[in-house]
């Protein structure tokens, strides 16, 4: 038998406008129309959704946990955050006292 | 993401790494870290977690066949459509858990024909026969109800795509329960017909539902590596103990016993159920395909299988372009 194996395909449901997409799990179907109606069946029987996606499972690339390394950081990166700036204090030693 | 992609390399003892690999992922494991699908793995981990994921995945498929047979015969039109939503979850969970054991590498056809042609297994329970109402109500409160003390307990295990498809089945067991008790309410609190109905479907069902948890822990025989590389975090043993202690105070609530063969007694020092040991031989020879009904069961999903063929080629000829055939 050969008749039920198809594409993968990954799903990603939005439970109400203005939420991002989330990605809820996958499944198999011909195509992405046929994905659409199989992903609504499984993923938003009961919970609320406004918007699925599907993606072809083989059209995504991802990095691997082995190289989960590369998002390490190597040098102090806090000058790219704002705790990493002591300004309230120096702009109430200039003469400013409201928030930032 | 969570197709396999990287070849499986010495994933076996005595192959070069194999040692080194095994401690890092068993200290891995052990600090609570979840295994994903590309993460190097020992080959036995993903055997076990295949075989595993495969029987609960049939088991989902084959415990929607007894019920299934009773929604024509439901006796309201609320419980019709109770039942009907339920059967749709289980087939729905059978899918779900079918990706799941794909992500190890085993293709969901590979495991749907295998189902079907006898060479896989699926839950005791579901080897025998649903032969009245009260069958479903007793399979819908007291089997989902150990299914569920065993499903959370898999919900928390190492690997991630069969811990994220638990979670989700689990939400919706809870609905499942939670009509059972309720139509199990509604029985015991009936006529005296429905009752007895009730009465006389938990004593046909108190061996299946004893035997549910698997082989005692003297008996099984994967227990200790299942629990080390934490597929699973409790015993046999412990999840029918948890079952026992939360369920028999509701049945005996509703008025029900348990048949005095099993010899349950409380033991209020160490707050745990003593009973007589199942027969664990007849429990294997029941889920090889030697039960009651488990030919029966097979058959019908063939033939459902078959029956739905025209709708798989009909959308499998929408999507490659070509005249969609009817049903002949």
């Amino acid at each position: 038998m050969t008749d039920t194996q198809w594409q993968v395909f990954e799903v990603f449901h939005q439970p109400v406008r203005g939420e991002p997409h989330v990605h809820v799990g996958s499944v198999h179907a011909p195509d992405a129309e046929t994905a659409i109606l199989m992903a609504k069946e499984q993923f938003a029987r009961r919970q609320a959704c406004v918007n699925i996606w599907v993606v072809r499972a083989d059209a995504i690339t991802a990095t691997t946990y082995e190289d989960a390394d590369i998002f390490e950081h190597g040098t102090d990166k806090s000058y790219r955050e704002a705790f990493g700036y002591e300004t309230t204090k120096r702009a109430k030693a200039v003469g400013d006292s409201a928030e930032l | 993401m969570v197709q396999p992609t990287r070849e499986r390399l010495n994933d076996q003892p005595g192959d070069p790494g194999f040692e080194e690999n095994l401690a890092k992922f068993e200290a891995r494991v052990a600090r609570g870290d979840k295994v994903e699908p590309g993460d190097w793995m020992p080959d036995a981990y993903r055997q076990q977690l295949i075989r595993l994921i495969h029987v609960h995945a049939n088991s989902e498929i084959c415990g929607a066949l007894p019920e299934g047979t009773w929604i024509p015969h439901a006796p309201s039109l609320k419980r019709k459509m109770a039942l009907v939503a339920k059967v749709q979850d289980e087939v729905g969970h059978g899918q779900l858990l079918y990706r799941a054991a794909e992500t190890l590498g085993k293709s969901r056809e590979e495991m749907i024909d295998e189902l079907i042609e006898g060479k896989a297994k699926y839950s005791n329970v579901f080897h025998y026969p649903a032969e009245t109402w009260a069958d479903v109500c007793v399979i819908a409160w007291l089997i989902d109800a150990a299914a569920i003390v065993n499903q959370k307990m898999m919900a928390e295990g190492s690997y991630g795509p069969y811990a994220r498809a638990l979670k989700r089945i689990c939400y919706e067991e809870a609905f499942h329960l939670t009509h059972g008790y309720d139509m199990c309410i509604s029985m015991a609190t009936g006529t005296k017909l429905q009752r007895d109905m009730l009465q006389d479907a938990v004593n046909r069902w108190w061996k299946p539902i004893m035997m549910f948890h698997g082989p005692s822990d003297k008996e099984s025989k994967h227990t200790e590596l299942l629990m080390r590389w934490r597929i699973k975090l409790k015993t046999n043993d412990a999840q029918r103990q948890e079952f026992l202690v939360k369920y028999l105070p509701k049945m005996f609530n509703l008025g029900l016993t348990v048949p005095a063969e099993w010899d349950l007694k409380f033991d209020e020092k160490t707050r745990t159920w003593t009973y007589n040991e199942p027969d664990w031989d007849e429990f294997v020879h029941v889920v090889r395909g030697n039960g009651p009904v488990s030919a029966q069961r097979l058959e019908t999903r063939r033939l459902s299988h078959e029956h739905g063929r025209w709708v798989r080629e009909a959308l499998a000829a929408a999507a490659s372009g070509r005249r969609v055939p009817m049903p002949n």
